[in-house]
C-alpha cells in the first residue's frame, strides 16, 4: 500500500487507456538489446585513421517489449484521419487508402537503390513515367517535374523554372512578384529564395483577387504572380482567365498555387486558365498520408515555355527502354536550372499516388472532387444560419467562417476549437487565411460519409449556441479537459526553449513529485 | 467506388440542404470555357486486385536488393530494418495525423520529435537539432544559407569530399542570390586542401565525413582555421550508422551538422523520400530552418510538448523566414527514431563495428583482383576502388549486374567530366552482406574485367 | 525626466543629454501579446530614421521595430535577453530596447508628443 494517495485522481496519475508515458531517455538500462546482432569479426587494424569515437555515445538501452509498448502509447495520444472528422481547412485530411500503402512496400518496388543500373530499374522508372503522365493529363500542361519533395518545393522549382527562363531571356531583371495577401507563407517565402521580392495584392471584399489592384501592379520588372486557385478562402479565382491575360500581356509568368487541386481534378484542367506552372501536393490530392508532417511530394506542371529549364533529374523514353537523365549533357539541349534534391524525388509517395490514382480512375477522380465541393457546401449550408461566413455564393472545397458569431461572447476562435476537441473532433482551421477576422476554415473531403457530417453539423451548432448563451465563456477557456494534455504554455516554451532531453534537467515541478 | 461514403441518395438529399439543383450548380464560378462537361479520357476506377497486378508487374521488372549481392552506397544504404519498426509506423495515429499543429491532440507526435531532436543531437555531437528536413542534400543547402545568415558573409566552400548531389543541390539553391559557391573537384584521394582557401570573406566550408570517396578525417584542425576566419564549418555524415563508431562532428568543432538520416529506418526506397538531419550550436537555433519540438507544462503543470520558435518559420516570417520549408519528413524521422530506440547504445556501437569489419573484410578480398586497389587508406563502411588503368568502371558495373550481382556505382556517374574517375568504383559493405556475397562479388569482377 | 515622443508605428524614444532610449509602446506590447524574444541591434550600428533596428517577437509573431530617429546605437538592453517579458511588464520605462545617440534632434520635433500619441491610438480603436 502507498503510503500516501490522492483523494481524487488515480495514484499513477494514468486514466484508463490515458497512460502518461516517459521519454526513451528516461526507460532505457545499459547493456538492453532491441536487436540481435551478431559479433562482430575482430580486426587487427581498423580503418579510421585515429578518429574512433571516446567514451558513451549517450543513448538509451531498451528491448524491443519496451520499444513497442512505448510507440504504442505515443500513438495513443494523436488524433488521425483513422480516429475521427479532421476538417482541417487547407490541409486535406482525408482517407488514407491502404492499398496504397501495401503497393509501397512491395520489395520490387522498396527495396531498390537510386544507383543501381537503370536496366534494372524499368519499373521503378515506370512508375515515375507513368504517375508524371497522369499528372499531365489531369492538368493539360505537357511536362512535369517530378523531384519536388512537398509543396513549399514544389513552389521553389516553378518560381526557379520562371527566373531560369526570364534569365536566358534577357529579362533577368524581372524581380517582382505579386502575391496575395491570403496566400500561403510558403509563397513569399519561396519567392525570397530565388532573389525575388514580393508584393503584396489585395483581396475584394467577394474572397478574390482584386484584379484591377493586380493589373496596376503588373509592370516589366514583375516576373510572375503567384495565385491559388481555389483560393485560401475556398472560393474559385472566377476572374482567372482574365488574370491570367493581363500577367502574360506584361511579359510574366503565371504560377499557381496547387495546393487546392483536389476541388477541381477531373473537373477543370489548369492549362485552360493560362496557368503556366503549379505544383501538385500529392500528399493532399491524390490521398497519401501526411504521417505527423511529412514526407509529401510536390511534382510541378510546366508550359511548354518553362518546360526545358526543368531540374535534373527526369525520365525519358529511350531505345533500351526508359532513361533518367542525370546530367545537363544527356539532356539533349534542355536547359535545366539545377538540382533540387538528392536522387530521383519521392518515389515512395509517387508509389502510393499512382496506386491511389489507378484505383480511382478519371471516373473516380471527378467524383472525389465533386463529393469534396459537396461536402463543403453542405457544411456551409447547415452552419451558415448559426457561424458567420464570410464570403456569399457557393464554396469549392473549403468553407470559411470569421468569428463575428463569437462577438461579445467572450469565448475566441481558439477556444472554440478547443472545446470541438473535447467533443472528438480535429479542429479546424484556424486564424488562416489571414484576410478574415478569427478565421475557421472547414474542409470535410470527399471520405466523409452525410453520417458523420450531420453528427458534426449537431455538435458545431450546439457549441455555436453554448457560446451565445453568454455563460460558458469560463467553460471554454478551460477546455480541452479530456486530452491526455490540456493547453500548453507556448510562451514558456519560447522564453526558455527546451530542445531536448538532458540528463536530470527535463522534470517539471509536477512530473517530478 | 471504395474510397468515397455517399450513396446517390445521398447526394440528392444533400444537394437539397444546399438548396441547388445539381452539382454543376456548386462550380458556377469556373469560367464556361474551362470546364469539363464529362470525366477525361483516361483509365477508369479499378479494384484492389486490379491495381496489385499492376504494381506486381512494374515491380517484376527490377532487380530488388535484397535478391542479388549488394554493395551500393554513395549516400544511400541498405541497412537491416527491425521488423517492429515497420509494424509500429503504419499505426494509424502516426500514419494519418498532421503536422502537430494542435498539442492537445499531438502529444505522440511531439513527444518522438523530442525524443528525436535529442537523438540527433547526441549522435552528432551538438547541442540542438531540428525535426527534419526533405533529405541530406536539402539539409546541406540550407546550411550554406545559415551559415551565410548567421556569418552575413556570402562565399560557401564546397569540399571535393561532400556527396556530388549535396554539391548541386546548394549550387542551385544559391544560383540566383546574393550567395557565391567555391567548388573543390571531387577528391577521391582526399588530398584536398581546405585550410589554405578560407578567408575573411567566407561563410562556411562544407565536407562530409566520412567523405564520399569513403576517406575520414580529423576535421579539427578545419575548424579551427574556419573559427580563426570567422567562418563556420558545416559536416554532412551520409550514413548515421558511422556515428557509432567514428568520433562525431561536435567533437571536431563543426558548427552546423547535416545528414541523411535514411539509413535507419527508412529503408532504400529508390533514393526517396528521404531524411534531412540537421545540428548546430544553441547559440544559433534562432537562425536555424525548419521545425522544431520544446518541451513545456500543460495548465495542470504536467510535461508537454510544443512546435516552438515558429517565428523562425514561412507561416509567420513570410518572405523573411529561415527557409520556406513546411511539410518535412516527419514519418521517416519517427522510423529513424524508433530503428535507433531498439538499437541503443550498445546496438548502434556493434552495427558500426559489423559495418566497418565487413568493409575490411572486403578490402582484403579485393586485393585478389590484380591492378586492383582501395584509394584511401581510411574509411567506415564504403571505399573508392580504383580497377586498374583502362577499365571503365560503367562496363564492369553493367555486366555485374547481368550476373545479378549490384557491385557498386561507377564514380563517372556523378562526374562524368573527370576522365580520371573512369576507372574508380565506389563500393560499400554493411552488416547486411555475407561472406558469400563478398565472394560472389570479387569472383563476378575478376570475370568482367 | 524628458519627455517621450511616438511614432505611427507605436515606438517612442526618449532624450536625455542627446541620447535617445528606443522602445515600443504599452499600446504595442498589449497587441502583440507575451514577448518571447527580442532581437536588438548591436552598439555601434548606425541607423536611419525609419530603418529596421531590431525584431520583436511573441508566439505567433515577429514585428520590425523602426528606429523612430537617426543615429548610432550606444547600448542595447541586455536585461531582454534573460527575461523578454519586461516588454509586456513595462513597455515604456525598464523594457527599452537600445539606446542611440542622436545624429539628428531636428527629428523630434515632427514627432507625436504624448496627447498626440494617445489620441492617435484611440482613433485606432
Amino acid at each position: 500500500m502507498p503510503e500516501s494517495f490522492p483523494i481524487s485522481g488515480t495514484i499513477s496519475g494514468n486514466r484508463a487507456l490515458q497512460i502518461e508515458e516517459p521519454l526513451i531517455f528516461e526507460l532505457g538500462s545499459d547493456g538492453r538489446l532491441g536487436v540481435d546482432l551478431p559479433d562482430p569479426a575482430p580486426v587487427d587494424e581498423d580503418r579510421l585513421a585515429g578518429c574512433r569515437r571516446q567514451g558513451r555515445i549517450g543513448l538509451p538501452d531498451l528491448s524491443e517489449p519496451q520499444v513497442v509498448r512505448h510507440y504504442t502509447r505515443l500513438s495513443q495520444k494523436n488524433y488521425g484521419i483513422d480516429t475521427g472528422f479532421y476538417p482541417l481547412g487547407s490541409c486535406t485530411m482525408k482517407h488514407n487508402p491502404r492499398l496504397s500503402e501495401k503497393m509501397a512496400r512491395l520489395p520490387g518496388l522498396a527495396d531498390l537503390h537510386p544507383f543501381q543500373p537503370q536496366k534494372t530499374v524499368q519499373g521503378a522508372l515506370e512508375v515515375i513515367d507513368s504517375l508524371a503522365g497522369w499528372l499531365k493529363d489531369l492538368t493539360g500542361m505537357p511536362a512535369v517535374a517530378m523531384s519536388p519533395a512537398a509543396g513549399a518545393h514544389g513552389e521553389w522549382c516553378g518560381l526557379m523554372a520562371i527566373r531560369a527562363y526570364h534569365e536566358d531571356h534577357g529579362q533577368g531583371h524581372r524581380r517582382r512578384v505579386l502575391v496575395p495577401e491570403s496566400a500561403h507563407g510558403t509563397n513569399p517565402a519561396s519567392a525570397a529564395m530565388c532573389g525575388f521580392t514580393v508584393d503584396p495584392i489585395p483581396a475584394r471584399d467577394n474572397g478574390r483577387v482584386d484584379v484591377d489592384a493586380l493589373k496596376a501592379k503588373l509592370g516589366d520588372d514583375v516576373a510572375c504572380i503567384m495565385v491559388t486557385n481555389p483560393n485560401t478562402c475556398g472560393l474559385f479565382e472566377d476572374e482567372i482567365i482574365e488574370i491570367a491575360r493581363a500577367t502574360h500581356a506584361a511579359g510574366a509568368f503565371f504560377y499557381c498555387d496547387g495546393a487546392n487541386f483536389n476541388a477541381i481534378v477531373g473537373r477543370v484542367r489548369v492549362a485552360d486558365l493560362g496557368v503556366d506552372t503549379m505544383h501538385i501536393n500529392l500528399h493532399k490530392t491524390f490521398s497519401t498520408p501526411h504521417g505527423g508532417g511529412g514526407p509529401g511530394a510536390g511534382p510541378t506542371v510546366l508550359s511548354d515555355k518553362l518546360a526545358p529549364y526543368a531540374p535534373l533529374p527526369f525520365v525519358v523514353h529511350g531505345e533500351g527502354g526508359l532513361r533518367l537523365v542525370e546530367h545537363v549533357a544527356e539532356a539533349g539541349g534542355a536547359k535545366p536550372f539545377g538540382r533540387m534534391k538528392g536522387y530521383h524525388g519521392q518515389f515512395g509517395v509517387f508509389v502510393r499516388a499512382l496506386a491511389y490514382i489507378m484505383s480511382m480512375g478519371s471516373d473516380g477522380l471527378r467524383q472525389a472532387s465533386t463529393d469534396a465541393v459537396l461536402n463543403a457546401n453542405y457544411l456551409l449550408a447547415r452552419l451558415s444560419d448559426v457561424l458567420t461566413p464570410s464570403f456569399d455564393g457557393p464554396c469549392m472545397h473549403e468553407c470559411l467562417f470569421d468569428d463575428r458569431f463569437l462577438k461579445d461572447t467572450g469565448v475566441t476562435t481558439l477556444d472554440f476549437a478547443k472545446a470541438m476537441i473535447d467533443e472528438g473532433y480535429h479542429p479546424m482551421t484556424m486564424y488562416f487565411p489571414l484576410v478574415v477576422h478569427g478565421a475557421l476554415l472547414m474542409e470535410p473531403t470527399e471520405t466523409e460519409s452525410k453520417e458523420t457530417l450531420d453528427a458534426f453539423v449537431e455538435v458545431v451548432r450546439g457549441l455555436a449556441f453554448k457560446a451565445r448563451s453568454g455563460a460558458a465563456a469560463d467553460d471554454f477557456k478551460s477546455a480541452p479537459r479530456y486530452t491526455p494534455r490540456r493547453r500548453l504554455d507556448e510562451t514558456l516554451a519560447a522564453r526558455t526553449p527546451v530542445l531536448r532531453w538532458k540528463p536530470g534537467a527535463n522534470a517539471t515541478a509536477q512530473a517530478a513529485e | 467506388m471504395r474510397y468515397l461514403p455517399h450513396t446517390d441518395a445521398d447526394r440528392r438529399h444533400m444537394l437539397r440542404a444546399i438548396g441547388v439543383a445539381d452539382v454543376d450548380a456548386l462550380f458556377r464560378d469556373v469560367p464556361d470555357s474551362a470546364r469539363l462537361d464529362k470525366p477525361l479520357d483516361l483509365p477508369r476506377h479499378q479494384g484492389e486486385m486490379e491495381v496489385e497486378r499492376a504494381f506486381a508487374r512494374m515491380a517484376m521488372k527490377n532487380l530488388s536488393a535484397g535478391c542479388a549481392p549488394f554493395f551500393i552506397g554513395a549516400g544511400v544504404y541498405r541497412h537491416h530494418i527491425p521488423a517492429a519498426v515497420d509494424q509500429l509506423l503504419t499505426r494509424g495515429e502516426f500514419l494519418t495525423s498532421y503536422t502537430p499543429y494542435q498539442p492537445e491532440v499531438s502529444q505522440g507526435t511531439l513527444q518522438y520529435l523530442f525524443e528525436f531532436q535529442t537523438q540527433v543531437a547526441i549522435l552528432t555531437g551538438m547541442d540542438v537539432a531540428n525535426a527534419s528536413m526533405y533529405d541530406g542534400a536539402t539539409a546541406c543547402a540550407e546550411a550554406a544559407v545559415m551559415a551565410c545568415r548567421v556569418t552575413k558573409r556570402r562565399k560557401v566552400i564546397l569540399s571535393g569530399s561532400l556527396h556530388p548531389h549535396y554539391r548541386s543541390t546548394t549550387e542551385t539553391a544559391l544560383q540566383y542570390t546574393d550567395m557565391k559557391t567555391d567548388l573543390l573537384a571531387p577528391d577521391p584521394m582526399g588530398m584536398e586542401d581546405l585550410i589554405g582557401r578560407v578567408d575573411s570573406q567566407t561563410a562556411c566550408v562544407i565536407v562530409q565525413n566520412p567523405g564520399f570517396f569513403g576517406g575520414i578525417k580529423d576535421l579539427t584542425p578545419l575548424a579551427d582555421a574556419c573559427h580563426a576566419d570567422g567562418a563556420l564549418l558545416v559536416v554532412a555524415v551520409a550514413d548515421p550508422v558511422s556515428l557509432g563508431l567514428v568520433a562525431p562532428p561536435g567533437a571536431m568543432g563543426a558548427d552546423i551538422v547535416v545528414g541523411e538520416g535514411q539509413s535507419l529506418g527508412v529503408g532504400l526506397g529508390f533514393g526517396g523520400p528521404g531524411l534531412g538531419l540537421f545540428a548546430t550550436r544553441d547559440r544559433y537555433v534562432r537562425q536555424m530552418p525548419g521545425r522544431l519540438a520544446g518541451q513545456t507544462a500543460d495548465i495542470d503543470g504536467k510535461r508537454g510538448y510544443v512546435l516552438t520558435l515558429s517565428t523562425r518559420e514561412q507561416h509567420i516570417r513570410r518572405e523573411k523566414a529561415t527557409s520556406n520549408i513546411c511539410t518535412n519528413s516527419g514519418l521517416c524521422a519517427l522510423a529513424f527514431t524508433m530503428h535507433l530506440t531498439l538499437l541503443g547504445e550498445t546496438g548502434l556501437t556493434r552495427l558500426a563495428e559489423i559495418n566497418h569489419a565487413n568493409a575490411v573484410r572486403l578490402e582484403q578480398k579485393l586485393r585478389r583482383i590484380k591492378g586492383a586497389r582501395v584509394l584511401q587508406r581510411s574509411y567506415f563502411n564504403e571505399f573508392a576502388l580504383y580497377l586498374g588503368d583502362e577499365v571503365d568502371a560503367a562496363v564492369v558495373v553493367d555486366r555485374l549486374a547481368d550476373k545479378g550481382v549490384l557491385g557498386g556505382v561507377p564514380a563517372a556517374r556523378f562526374y562524368p567530366d573527370y576522365e580520371e574517375l573512369v576507372p574508380v568504383l565506389i563500393l560499400a559493405a554493411t552488416e547486411t552482406n555475407s561472406e558469400s556475397d563478398m565472394d560472389a562479388l570479387v569472383a563476378a569482377i575478376e570475370e568482367c574485367l | 525626466m524628458s519627455e517621450m515622443r511616438f511614432t505611427k508605428d507605436h515606438e517612442w524614444v526618449r532624450v536625455e543629454g542627446g541620447v535617445g532610449a528606443v522602445g515600443i509602446t504599452e499600446y504595442a506590447q498589449h497587441a502583440l501579446g507575451d514577448v518571447v524574444f527580442v532581437d536588438l541591434p548591436a552598439a555601434g550600428k548606425v541607423l536611419a530614421q525609419g530603418g529596421e533596428a531590431a525584431v520583436v517577437e511573441s508566439v505567433k509573431a515577429a514585428s520590425e521595430v523602426y528606429s523612430p530617429v537617426s543615429g548610432t546605437v550606444t547600448e542595447a538592453n541586455a536585461a531582454l535577453e534573460d527575461r523578454p517579458g519586461l516588454v509586456n511588464e513595462a513597455a515604456e520605462s525598464d523594457g527599452w530596447f537600445f539606446k542611440l545617440t542622436l545624429s539628428d534632434p531636428g527629428e523630434l520635433a515632427d514627432m507625436m508628443d504624448r496627447a498626440a500619441y494617445d489620441a492617435y491610438v484611440k482613433d485606432l480603436d
